[in-house]
C-alpha cells in the first residue's frame, strides 16, 4: 500500500464510503497499527470520535485519598518555571492546558471545547493559524470565570524575556489574540504543520490572569500564587513543601462530570526509585510511583509482592550512540571537537559501519532493559508513524572485521587495528548510571573482538547533563570519540527535536555550546529536506520526510540508536491510569480511579 | 562563668563562621554543573532561556562578587532564595526544622537512655557475661552503617512482617491519638536506626569512663564508709564519669545531623539533611550555603554548650 492508496482511503472515510473501522482494519492488514491510522485520520481532517471512555465512577468523590510517590518531589508550582517533569507534574495537579496528549499522541480537549481541525474551521488552510474554542462555565478555584483573557495573558507572560519563563520557546514566535470571551486565535509567522505547541500538553498549562497580572516580567518570582496555585484542575491546593510534599483536596466544581474520584491527593517526594517501587509494588503503602528507573529484573521481583503492577507506556526517548565527526583530541582556537577539524579515524565510513555492527542491541534489551526498552537502530522511534522500517538491525562481529580488513585496517602487534600509523582507539563516554555502564561493557567487548580498542568513560550525571560552559565533560562539548545518552522529542512531533542534525545548530564555542547539533553533523541535502519537512502541511508526506531524515543520519552513521526507552510507572493493582509518553504523568489525573 | 566569657566565645566564633562560608562558597563555585541541568536535555527549551536564567540569578558573575552579594544579604538577615524552587531559603529550612528536631531529638534520647545504664552496668562488672554481650553488640552497632541497618529494618518490619510503614510523611490524616500513633509508628524505624548507631558508640565511652572513675580512691573510701553499692555507683561514680560523656554528647549533636542525611534519604524523612542532599544534587548554591551555615552554627553552639556544662558538672574547671 503506497501513499496514494492511503490517501484514497482517507478520502473514502471523509465522504462516508469507507467506514472508520474498515479503514483501520485495512491499515492493520498492511502493518500500520490502529493508533497510527487514527492519527492519520485526525491529521487529514476527519473529525475524531471521542475515544470510548472507560471511566466507571458515576459520582464525584468518595474515593478516599490518592497517595503517589515522586522520588524527586516537585520543587515549584508555576508551570512556566517548571525545570523538569517533576515540576510539570506538580503544577498539573492544579493547572490545565487547553488540550492534552494521550498515549497515542492524539490531542484530547481539556479546557478547550473542541480540538481545532480543518473541518470545524479551527485550522486555517494555509497552516498559519489555529482558533481555539474554550469550554464555557469553567471556574478558577477562587470562583473567577476562566476566559480568553487568561489564555492571552499566558502568552504575554511567557514570551516576556524578563519573566525568563521556561515555556517561552512555545510562545515567543506566535501571536495570540482574543476573538471573543471564549475564542482565541493563535497565529504563526509561517505555515506550521505542527501547530499544537502553545497551550497544549505539559508546557501549555494556563495560569489565572487575575492573580498573576501584577507579577509578569522581572517581578515574576514575587507572585504569592507561585507557591499557592489557583487553577482549574481536579484538585484544590492545600499544602506545599518543595521537594517533600504536595497535597490537594477535591475540587467540587470541577468542569468534567463525575470527576475526580479521589477526595484528596498527596504527592510525596524524596528517596530513590527502587524504594519507591517497593512502596507501591511490595508493601502497597502508596498507589502510584513515577519514573521507575529500575532494572526490569528488580521490578519483576518486587511485582511478586502482589500489591501493584508495572505500567509501561511508549515514548519517543531513545538511548543512542553518537559518532564525533570532528577531532576531539586537537585544540583549534580554544576548543576541541572544532568543526574546522575532521576526526582522524572515525571519518572513515568503514570504521563507523563496523562499530555500528558491533552493538549487540538484542542483548542490551534482553539483559539490561527488559520490558522497559526495545532495541532500535533508528534515532526517531515514536510516534509510530515516524518510525523507519528501512534500516536493518544487525549485530555481526565477522562482518565488522571483514569491513575493516577491506578498508585496510590491519591488526598491529597489540591486536589493535591501524592504518597509516593511526590506531582504532576510541573513548566512549556516558553518564554514571548502571544500565549505561553495562551497555558500555557489551559494546567494548564486541569491539575488542574486532580489534577496536574502546576506553570507557563515565561522567556524573549532574556534570554530564549540565550547561556548564567551562566544563569539558558535558555532553554538548562532546570531547570524546563516541558518546551515549537518552533524548527524545517530548512532543508527539519530532520537528524541533530533529534540529539536532541541522548544520546551523552545530554546538561550538561560538554559541557557548548551546547548539542542538552535538555530533556536528553537516549535510546540505539533510538541511534542505528538513526545511522542506517543516513547511509540509500534508501529514503523510511530512512523516515520510522525517523517516527519510532519520534514515540519512543513521545510514551516515552520525548516530545509531541502541534502545528505545519506555515510560515506566509502578501502579496499585486497583488503580486505573493511562500514562502518556507525550504529556505530563498527570495528563488525565481527573480520570484516575480505583476499580472495585 | 561570666557573661564576658560568653561574649568572648561568641565573638570568637564569627571569624570561624566567616572562614567556613568562604571555603564553602569557593568549593561550590568550583564544582561543576548548574541548577538548570534538566533544561539542557529538554529539546523544547531554547538555549536562551537557560542563559537568561543564569543571568537573572547572577550565576555568570565572578565568584567574589557573588560571595560578597551573598554575605552582605546574609548579614542583613536575607538568606536569599533557592534557584530551584524560588522559595526563600529560610522558609525552606524552617519547614524542615520541626521534623528534624522530632526525629533527631528522639533518637538522641533513645541513645542516651540505652547507653548510660548499659555502659554503667557493664563497667560495674567488667568482663562479666553482660559486659561481653554489651560490648559485642555495641561493636556491631557502630560498625554497621545506617544505610545498612535502615534497609535491614525495612526488609524485616515493612516487607516481611508488614508492621511498619517505611515512608515518613508529614501528611497524616486523623486527629488526637490516632494522629500521634501514626506519627510514632512511622518514626520507629528511623529513630531506632539513628538511636542505635549513636547509642552503640556512647556505650563504649560510658563504660570506659566509668571504669576509670570506679578505680579512684574516693570510690574505695565511699565503699569503706559502708554506703551501698547502688548508691556508690549512682551518686559517686556516675556523676563524675559522665563529665566527659556530656561533652561527647554535645559535640556529637551536629554530627547527628550529618549522619541523619543518609537515614533521612532512606525513610524519606523531610529533615534538613534531605534538603541539603537534594540542594547539592541540583547545584542549588543558596540552599547549600544556608543549610551548611546552620550546621556550622550548630557546631559552634554545641561546643559552647559543652564548655558550659563542663564547668557546671566539674567546678574545678574554671571558665575565663
Amino acid at each position: 500500500m503506497n501513499e496514494q492508496d492511503i490517501r484514497g482511503l482517507v478520502e473514502g472515510v471523509k465522504s462516508g464510503e469507507v467506514t472508520r473501522r474498515s479503514f483501520v482494519e485495512r491499515m492493520l492488514a498492511v502493518g500500520i497499527a490502529a493508533p497510527v491510522s487514527t492519527a492519520i485520520l485526525a491529521h487529514s481532517g476527519v473529525a475524531m470520535a471521542q475515544a470510548a471512555t472507560t471511566y466507571k465512577p458515576t459520582k464525584r468523590g468518595g474515593g478516599g485519598p490518592l497517595k503517589v510517590l515522586w522520588w524527586q518531589g516537585p520543587t515549584l508550582l508555576n508551570p512556566h518555571f517548571a525545570t523538569g517533569t517533576k515540576d510539570q507534574d506538580g503544577s498539573r495537579v492544579f493547572y490545565e492546558p487547553l488540550a492534552a496528549w494521550d498515549p497515542n499522541g492524539i490531542m484530547v480537549p481539556i479546557l478547550a471545547a473542541e480540538v481545532p481541525t480543518r473541518e470545524n474551521g479551527g485550522l486555517a488552510a494555509d497552516g498559519k493559524s489555529a482558533t481555539w474554542k474554550l469550554k464555557q462555565g469553567v471556574k478558577w478555584h477562587d470562583g473567577q470565570p476562566f476566559t480568553a483573557d487568561d489564555v492571552v495573558f499566558n502568552w504575554e507572560y511567557a514570551r516576556d524575556p524578563a519573566t525568563a519563563a521556561v515555556t517561552s520557546g512555545s510562545y515567543k514566535d506566535v501571536t495570540v489574540e482574543k476573538v471573543n470571551d471564549y475564542t482565541v486565535k493563535v497565529s504563526f509567522p509561517v505555515s506550521k504543520p505542527f501547530w499544537a505547541d502553545a497551550f497544549v500538553g505539559a508546557t501549555g498549562m494556563i495560569i489565572p490572569k487575575h492573580l498573576f497580572k501584577d507579577f509578569a516580567g522581572a517581578k515574576s518570582r514575587e507572585a504569592p500564587t507561585n507557591l499557592k496555585p489557583v487553577g482549574t484542575g481536579p484538585y484544590i491546593f492545600k499544602e506545599f513543601k518543595p521537594g517533600d510534599l504536595l497535597t490537594g483536596v477535591i475540587n467540587p466544581n470541577y468542569h468534567m462530570a463525575n470527576r475526580p474520584y479521589f477526595d484528596s491527593i498527596e504527592v510525596k517526594g524524596g528517596g530513590d526509585a527502587v524504594s519507591a517501587a517497593r512502596a507501591v509494588l511490595q508493601t502497597g503503602e502508596y498507589d502510584f510511583a513515577w519514573n521507575m528507573q529500575v532494572e526490569d529484573e528488580v521490578l519483576q521481583r518486587l511485582e511478586k509482592g502482589g500489591k501493584g503492577r508495572v505500567v509501561i507506556n511508549e515514548s519517543g526517548s531513545i538511548e543512542h550512540i553518537q559518532f564525533n565527526t570532528t577531532d576531539p583530541w586537537t585544540e583549534v582556537d580554544g576548543e576541541r571537537s572544532s568543526i574546522k577539524t575532521v576526526h582522524p579515524t572515525l571519518s572513515d565510513k568503514a570504521v563507523r559501519d563496523a562499530i555500528a555492527l558491533l552493538i549487540d542491541r538484542e542483548s542490551v534489551e534482553k539483559y539490561i532493559y527488559g520490558r522497559t526498552g526495545f532495541a532500535s537502530v533508528n534515532y526517531l522511534v515514536n510516534p509510530p508513524r515516524f518510525r523507519s522500517k528501512n534500516i536493518p538491525m544487525e549485530f555481526n562481529v565477522d562482518k565488522a572485521i571483514d569491513i575493516l580488513e577491506k578498508a585496510g585496517w590491519k591488526k598491529g602487534a597489540d591486536g589493535i587495528r591501524e592504518k597509516g600509523g593511526k590506531k582504532l582507539k576510541f573513548v566512549y563516554q556516558t553518564s554514571i548510571n548502571q544500565p549505561r555502564q553495562k551497555t558500555q561493557a557489551i559494546v567494548k567487548q564486541a569491539c575488542q573482538k574486532a580489534g577496536i580498542d574502546i576506553e570507557i568513560k563515565s561522567v556524573t550525571a549532574s556534570v554530564y547533563f549540565s550547561s556548564d560552559v567551562a566544563n569539558p565533560d558535558t555532553y554538548p562539548h562532546f570531547y570524546t570519540d563516541l558518546q551515549m545518552y537518552t533524548t527524545g522529542p517530548g512532543f508527539p512531533d519530532p520537528g524541533v527535536w530533529m534540529q539536532s542534525y541541522l548544520s546551523r545548530e552545530v554546538c561550538q564555542k561560538d554559541n557557548k555550546w548551546q547548539g542542538r547539533n552535538i555530533t556536528r553533523y553537516r549535510n546540505k541535502a539533510w538541511d534542505d529536506l528538513y526545511f522542506k519537512a517543516e513547511e509540509e502541511l500534508d501529514p503523510i508526506k511530512r512523516a515520510a520526510m522525517y523517516i527519510e531524515l532519520n534514515d540519512m543520519v543513521v545510514r551516515d552513521r552520525a548516530v545509531v540508536g541502541v534502545i528505545g526507552r519506555a515510560g515506566v510507572s509502578a501502579v496499585n493493582n486497583k488503580l486505573q491510569v493511562n500514562p502518556s509518553g507525550w504529556d505530563s504523568n498527570f495528563w488525565d489525573l481527573a480520570s484516575w480511579y480505583m476499580d472495585a | 562563668m561570666s557573661i564576658a566569657f560568653l561574649i568572648r566565645r561568641i565573638l570568637n566564633a564569627i571569624p570561624s563562621l566567616l572562614g567556613i562560608s568562604v571555603v564553602l562558597f569557593t568549593v561550590l563555585a568550583l564544582a561543576p554543573g548548574d541548577p538548570f541541568g534538566e533544561l539542557v536535555t529538554n529539546p523544547n527549551v531554547p538555549a536562551e532561556v537557560r542563559l537568561a536564567l543564569r543571568a537573572k540569578f547572577g550565576l555568570d558573575d565572578p565568584v567574589y562578587i557573588r560571595y560578597f552579594r551573598w554575605i552582605s544579604a546574609m548579614v542583613q538577615g536575607d538568606w536569599g532564595f533557592s534557584f530551584v524552587s524560588r522559595v526563600n531559603v529560610d522558609t525552606l529550612i524552617l519547614q524542615r526544622v520541626p521534623t528534624t528536631i522530632a526525629v533527631i531529638g528522639a533518637s538522641q534520647i533513645l541513645a542516651i537512655l540505652i547507653a548510660i545504664p548499659v555502659g554503667v552496668l557493664a563497667a560495674a562488672r567488667p568482663y562479666s557475661l553482660f559486659d561481653q554481650i554489651a560490648n559485642t553488640i555495641a561493636f556491631i552497632g557502630f560498625s554497621l552503617p545506617t544505610f545498612f541497618t535502615g534497609l535491614l529494618l525495612i526488609l524485616v518490619f515493612s516487607v516481611q512482617l508488614d508492621w511498619l510503614p517505611f515512608v515518613f510523611t508529614t501528611e497524616i490524616r486523623g486527629t488526637g491519638w490516632a494522629w500521634v500513633w501514626a506519627y510514632v509508628r512511622q518514626s520507629i524505624m528511623p529513630v531506632t536506626v539513628l538511636g542505635l548507631f549513636q547509642g552503640a558508640a556512647l556505650v563504649r565511652y560510658v563504660r570506659s569512663s566509668v571504669l576509670e572513675v570506679i578505680k579512684l580512691d574516693f570510690v574505695t573510701t565511699a565503699r569503706s564508709k559502708g554506703i551501698g553499692e547502688r548508691k556508690v555507683l549512682v551518686l559517686h561514680v556516675v556523676r563524675n564519669a559522665l563529665i566527659p560523656v556530656v561533652t561527647l554528647v554535645a559535640l556529637q549533636m551536629p554530627i547527628v545531623f550529618g549522619g541523619a542525611i543518609v537515614t533521612e534519604q532512606i525513610f524519606r524523612v523531610p529533615g534538613i539533611g534531605s534538603l541539603l542532599i537534594s540542594a547539592m544534587l541540583a547545584n542549588d548554591t543558596p540552599v547549600i550555603m544556608g543549610v551548611t551555615f546552620v550546621f556550622s552554627c550548630l557546631v559552634v553552639f554545641f561546643n559552647l554548650v559543652a564548655d558550659i556544662l563542663y564547668g557546671w558538672l566539674d567546678p574545678r574547671i574554671a571558665l575565663r
